[in-house]
């Protein structure tokens, strides 16, 4: 019976150049949805927490959602998930576009890529044909040229996915791109590939739909349901089209929790500069949206004549407040760059950021930085430290490459780098909001706001508000929040739905889609489930319990300037109770939590 | 004075900053009407970056900021 899964896996040796097909356990998928969920489940039993993230032993798996590709709102998404060389723990990169529909309606829940290829390879898959082809002379292109020149090659019905010079070269912080300027950004799953000796991987399909649904009236019921309720909510029928993420930088900077020249203050003065409505009066050029995604918050804008990809809420930040610059277009152009050399615009800028505070410390000598020193607010050593990042030759380019917590740690001072589990934490001061905080400290990821999205109650209002500076409660909405977004991000849909949409709204996409007859509160425990395999898997990496933590500034140093003045992270409060709604012991699941959750096979590890 | 600030389309036909008497307004809901600005398209009011209600008093020096429904991430 159709269940929205085409049952079928691509298994590829680089090292071999086997190809294998095999069958999709069908229960696992019941069990873990698909996507981050599956993926992560499959990478766990594929025994890899161990090996070297960049070593041909650990695996890359691509891999879709049952909505993925399907008749229902923004399902244009896939993940990547692998071991992380950024952190050393679980990675799962999500990213939109439509290169990820195309690999469902080529036929394949997932591709396992494994092994290295003795020479530099790309995959072409063109429904049931998939073949290896030499890579050589895409070498060094930068991922855009990669994305027209395989276009060209293949057609343009194809859909490329790349890595820039900064995966070819292993950086930590390289991103995956896909159709131009969508990434898989964070985690530096770009490395892996590029270690894999993986430029890209193109696909082609003849299908136009997901046509294994298994209710098609019951999803056309469901959809039309979520269609309204996103119609309905002023955020997602208007108000990320019109000023996509960007608008969330005068908010969060009016509640003084924007991180500002590394975190030493909360409050921006120029944040207007940088804001969402100064990008849409001075560059958009229009809207932008992924596949079948009726939100349209992505970005098109000009860049000094170039239309192409604009920022998102977090680099305009990082870029800006947090390296103490208000030139718009500069946040534009390393934006740009962040694409082109296919880097996470989150990490990298945020790096730099470190690295001013270091030079400010006199850490970093003028000496050390080959012309373009770091001081706050230089344009230039934006740009070209960005270049060099994503292209690193020198001592110090490697060094700044290899992200904020190895750069921090080698000059001695390790509480400059803002970040949790070595990834640099996103825009939102966690002692001006209190809930963000537990996020950050427990992500299975690292530092990443999208696990577990607390600014929605804190400072959106959504579902309803909750005070931003009290720790009240804010342990139960972190873990309800973690465990539906695992879920949606397991489905396939864009994360942003949630605005608008609600445990119910999903589990009947996902019932009518995979024939499956979920209650919201079972769907919601799969997730709860999702979370608890990510745990195990970063157990079995290494992870301690002191992992789960936050910068010692944001525990010990109460903010400076703005309207949050005088605040701290009360995370040593709400983290016990965190760790008691999830049923762990130190950071970890109780065997008593992994037997509810049907975790068996990891009691004892 | 109070100095108000606007937001994303709360901006259309209006200054990003407005300063006002402190006599002439004393809640937030006072300086909803008197911009012209209906409840409804607020969605986030914030007095001295604290999230408050239309009947919130207001005073001299306060600095009140709205922003219509908006989300990002
Ligand atoms: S909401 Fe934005 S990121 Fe999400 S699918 Fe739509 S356009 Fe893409």
């Amino acid at each position: 019976m159709a269940n929205a899964y085409y049952e079928k896996i691509a298994r590829i040796n680089l090292t071999t150049g086997e190809i294998k097909v095999e069958k999709l356990d069908l229960d696992l998928a019941r069990k873990f949805i698909g996507g981050r969920g599956l993926g992560t489940k499959m990478l766990y039993d594929e025994g890899v927490a161990t090996v070297d993230p960049l070593s041909p032993e650990n695996k890359l798996i691509y891999i879709t959602g049952p909505m993925t590709g399907a008749a229902a709102p923004s399902t244009g998404r896939y993940m990547v998930v692998t071991k992380s060389p950024l952190t050393g723990m679980i990675a799962c990169s999500n990213s939109g576009g439509i290169w990820g529909a195309k690999l469902k309606y080529a036929g394949w829940d997932a591709i396992i890529v494994e092994g290295q290829a003795p020479e530099w390879t790309y995959i072409s898959i063109d429904d049931d044909k998939i073949e290896l082809l030499d890579a050589r002379e895409y070498l060094g292109m930068l991922s855009e040229a990669t994305d027209v020149t395989l276009k060209e090659k293949h057609g343009s019905d194809a859909s490329v996915l790349n890595i820039g010079p900064a995966g070819e070269k292993q950086v930590l912080m390289a991103a995956i791109m896909n159709d131009k300027d969508r990434a898989a950004g964070r985690s530096g799953v770009g490395a892996v590939m590029g270690s894999k000796k993986l430029k890209a991987i193109v696909v082609k399909c003849s299908r136009k739909t997901l046509d294994v649904i298994a209710d098609e009236e019951a999803l056309k019921e469901a959809t039309k349901k979520a269609l309204t309720v996103l119609r309905e909510n002023p955020v997602t029928s208007s108000g990320l089209r019109q000023l996509g993420t960007a608008i969330l930088v005068n908010i969060v900077n009016n509640v003084g929790s924007l991180p500002t020249k590394n975190w030493q203050e909360s409050y921006y003065e120029q944040a207007e500069d940088i804001s969402g409505e100064t990008l849409a009066e001075k560059y958009l050029v229009k809207a932008g949206a992924c596949h079948r995604c009726p939100i349209a918050c992505a970005r098109v804008i000009d860049v000094n004549g170039r239309v192409t990809g604009g920022p998102e809420y977090e680099p305009l930040w990082a870029y800006g407040a947090n390296c103490g610059n208000n030139d718009l277009n500069i946040i534009d152009e390393c934006n740009m760059l962040c694409n082109e050399y296919g880097l996470d615009a989150i990490s990298v800028p945020c790096t730099i950021a470190a690295a001013m505070e270091l030079y400010q410390r006199g850490a970093i000598k003028e000496e050390d930085c080959a012309g373009v020193p770091l001081e706050w607010g230089s344009t230039k050593a934006l740009v070209e430290w960005t270049k060099r990042i994503g292209n690193p030759e020198t001592e110090l380019d490697w060094l700044m490459s290899s992200g904020s917590a190895r750069l921090c740690e080698h000059y001695g001072m390790p509480e400059v780098s803002m970040s949790v589990k070595k990834q640099e934490m996103p825009a939102y001061d966690a002692r001006g909001i209190q809930g963000i905080g537990i996020t950050y400290a427990t992500s299975n990821r690292g530092g990443c706001h999208v696990r577990g999205y607390m600014i929605s109650p804190e400072v959106l209002g959504l579902p309803q508000q909750l005070d931003r500076t009290v720790p009240d409660d804010k342990a139960a909405w972190a873990k309800t929040f973690q465990d539906l977004t695992a879920v949606i991000d397991s489905m396939g849909h864009c994360l942003f739905t949630s605005f608008a949409m609600g445990a119910q709204e999903y589990t009947d996409l996902l019932n009518a889609a995979t024939g499956t007859h979920y209650t919201a509160e079972e769907v919601l425990e799969i997730g709860d489930r999702i979370y608890n395999i990510e745990r195990m898997f970063n157990k079995a990496a290494g992870m301690k319990p002191e992992d789960d933590r936050l910068p010692k500034r944001l525990l010990q140093e109460p903010i400076v300037n703005g309207p949050s003045k005088g605040m701290v992270s009360q995370l040593p409060l709400t983290l016990p109770q965190y760790y008691e709604a999830r049923g762990w012991v130190d950071a970890f699941p109780t065997d008593e939590t992994l037997k509810k959750l049907g975790l068996d096979e990891c009691i004892g590890k | 004075m109070i100095e108000v600030r606007l937001f994303a389309t709360l901006r259309q036909g209006r200054e990003k900053i407005i300063m006002l008497e402190s006599e002439t307004v004393s809640t937030v809901g006072d300086i909803l009407r008197k911009l012209d600005i209906p409840t409804e398209e607020v969605s986030i009011l914030l007095v001295n970056g604290f999230h408050k209600k239309t009947e919130t008093p207001v005073q001299d020096g306060d600095i009140v900021a709205l922003f219509p429904p908006v989300g990002g991430g």
